[in-house]
């Protein structure tokens, strides 16, 4: 059951697989109490309350899709009156080169356009995806994630990691099962 | 936040999950569908949907070498049934936005077994709906003239005053939007069918697909950010997208189209026919692959509801037109709105209101909300009559022209009849396609609003 015996020079970390949402968030409760800092869940679903235990913060994915909407609505005016009022202006139905009250939709949908590609690039690019592989993938400890198992993982980096006890403390804690990740 | 695991706030009669299933079961009874092969009825359908795709393709293949002609616009109708069939096709995307973003801002937790299933829905109606106006300005392969892009043939801008322009940007831009945030949703899904999948062709394109997801809590929290923000651009955005479809309308001099009620009574008839169709769909795909326990009869009421709501103000709708045709004192107006109602399209404007006034007055009875027959055929019915309703708007406006010697009447060609039909075969072909290989259900999603898994060690 345990891989803890065949740990390799330089492990990614151990992880261990728990049941539910409850059991995952007081493990890492637990964890963070017995002075790890450095620790990763994954779960099927966000499990909510577990950002404060691991101390991540609020997500800054909202300036970037702020800057990208900005720089839509900026695109868009330039375009439309670079385009009309300068490069090549006619005259049509007696109207002029360049007005706001016309440039609104498009300076609408562009500034929406971009927002939402700076939202799912940005969520990407913080999320260090898309990649290929990934250590953790390898165990089979870590396939139901996607499932119903909830995975605390204690990163090797961690100052208080030492691949045998690390273990025995998730198993401690009651997950099921517990494995050193190598990277 | 995005609160996917907040509890059900329902109260406990009226579960959105039937049966307590645990989180193993839900993501079985999911993705069964996705990795078994599927049922007789799905190879007999798709037969049946991929022949009328052939028959777009041949349509258009033909008109691109013969010229538009091969339809029946003529002058003075020279919109008709291909701008009939976008503005009927984009209406119907509309309800996968609402469900997905405007159901999600207001925390409607029954949204979550329906969401996926609409907003591919949406994909597949304004892949549909672009169509149309694509091969209506009769050169397609001038089709980039429509985008700012340099280019010596053309030698000149698009002209950004015309509404016919905004619409190029509204639809493209829905279109996109709606893919990466049906894209965004899929991706934990696209997780799990890769953790599962047993044979290497699957785990390569699904773990090509999921870019590597892994859940970790660093990206949930990423990722219900970004869901969030989706959500809220994509709540103005829908809106916007009929908006500009009336202004295409509202803002030409047209009787019978220049009228500033256009762009609310669109959005709602859109909003009206999307949710008939998610109806007709859902209640075929509910029945064909089990999934009564995760859609239940009270999503299927809510969404009658939303018909019956949405019917409501495009009848409202429909009374205000005439009431300000009347009230407004000018004669072209008045003449549009009574030869509407007794000219020669009288047949077609009593089709509309029967359709889509009259039939949802049933979904008052809780009897016929909750019976399946009922709203299913009532769906069809609201369906049909979305249609006509944009038939009517364009064609009996502009049939019978300021002068009386240029009146004339619209018949659809032979070309014009196939070419709808092999939409709706291309529709329900991309639809059939959708089921047959990704999960219909977000399987996350319903997993955050379970209450209790009735798993191993938690009896919570």
């Amino acid at each position: 059951m345990s891989k803890a015996g065949d740990a390799v020079n330089r492990p990614y970390g151990v992880l261990g697989a728990f049941d539910s949402p409850a059991a995952l968030l007081n493990a890492a409760q637990s964890a963070r109490g017995a002075g790890y800092t450095k620790l990763d869940a994954c779960s099927p679903f966000p499990v909510h309350g577990i950002d404060e235990v691991l101390r991540i913060g609020h997500s800054k994915l909202g300036w970037v899709v702020f800057l990208c909407g900005l720089a839509g609505a900026g695109l868009a005016l330039l375009m439309q009156w670079y385009t009309g009022a300068v490069d090549y202006p006619l005259v049509i139905g007696g109207k002029p080169f360049f007005a706001f009250e016309f440039s609104i939709p498009i300076t609408f949908e562009l500034t929406v356009l971009l927002a939402a590609f700076g939202a799912v690039g940005g969520m990407l690019l913080f999320n260090g995806l898309p990649r290929l592989h990934h250590p953790l993938f390898a165990r089979d400890g870590f396939r139901r994630v996607s499932d119903d198992r909830f995975v605390l993982v204690i990163d090797a980096a961690d100052p208080a990691f030492d691949a045998t006890r690390s273990a025995d403390f998730l198993r401690g804690l009651g997950a099921d099962p517990v494995e050193v990740v190598e990277s | 936040m995005a609160d996917l695991a907040m509890k059900n706030p329902l109260p406990p009669d009226v579960p959105l999950v039937l049966g307590k299933p645990s989180y193993g079961e839900v993501t079985d009874a999911v993705s069964r569908i996705v990795e078994k092969k599927p049922p007789r009825v799905w190879y007999i359908a798709l037969a049946v949907t991929g022949t009328f795709t052939l028959i777009l393709g041949a349509m258009l293949a033909y008109l691109v070498a013969t010229g538009i002609g091969v339809w029946g616009n003529n002058n003075p109708v020279g919109w008709a049934w291909d701008i009939t069939n976008f503005v009927f096709w984009i209406g119907i995307g509309h309800a996968g936005t609402l469900i997905s973003a405007i159901l999600f801002l207001f925390r409607q937790r029954w949204r979550t077994s329906i969401n996926r299933f609409a907003e591919a829905m949406t994909l597949f109606a304004v892949a549909c709906a672009g169509i149309f106006p694509l091969f209506h300005v009769g050169r397609p392969w001038r089709a980039y003239w429509l985008f700012p892009i340099p280019n010596a043939d053309l030698g000149m801008w698009p002209n950004f005053r015309s509404p016919l322009l905004w619409d190029v940007f509204a639809v493209s831009t829905y279109a996109t939007v709606s893919a990466l945030f049906w894209y965004v949703g899929l991706l934990p899904d696209l997780a799990t069918m890769r953790d599962r999948a047993t044979t290497p062709w699957r785990q390569r394109i699904y773990g090509l697909l999921s870019l590597g997801w892994r859940g970790s809590a660093r990206h949930w929290n990423n990722y219900e950010k970004a869901y969030l923000l989706l959500a809220g651009l994509s709540t103005p955005l829908v809106l916007s997208v009929h908006t500009i479809v009336s202004f295409d309308f509202a803002v030409s001099v047209i009787p019978g189209w220049h009228t500033t009620i256009f762009p609310p009574y669109f959005v709602a008839g859109a909003i009206y026919s999307g949710f008939a169709m998610v109806v007709t769909l859902m209640v075929l795909a509910r029945k064909i692959y089990g999934l009564e326990q995760l859609v239940t009869m009270k999503h299927l009421e809510n969404m009658c509801k939303v018909m019956l709501a949405t019917g409501c103000i495009v009848g409202y709708a429909y009374a205000v037109e005439f009431f300000t045709a009347f009230f407004s004192g000018n004669q072209y107006e008045r003449f549009v709105f009574v030869n509407r109602a007794i000219g020669p399209y009288s047949w077609a404007v009593w089709i509309m209101f029967t359709c889509n006034v009259f039939a949802p007055q049933l979904f008052w009875f809780k009897r016929f909300r909750t019976n399946l027959a009922v709203m299913f055929v009532i769906s069809i019915i609201v369906n049909v009559g979305m249609w006509f309703e944009r038939f009517v708007i364009i064609v009996t406006s502009l049939h019978r022209d300021y002068l009386p010697s240029s009146w004339g009447y619209f018949r659809p060609t032979a070309v014009d009849i196939l070419t709808f039909a092999g939409s709706i075969g291309l529709f329900l072909t991309l639809f059939l396609i959708f089921v047959r290989f990704l999960p219909m259900i977000s399987i996350s999603e319903v997993k955050g609003i379970i209450d209790a898994p009735a798993g191993k060690k938690e009896a919570a």
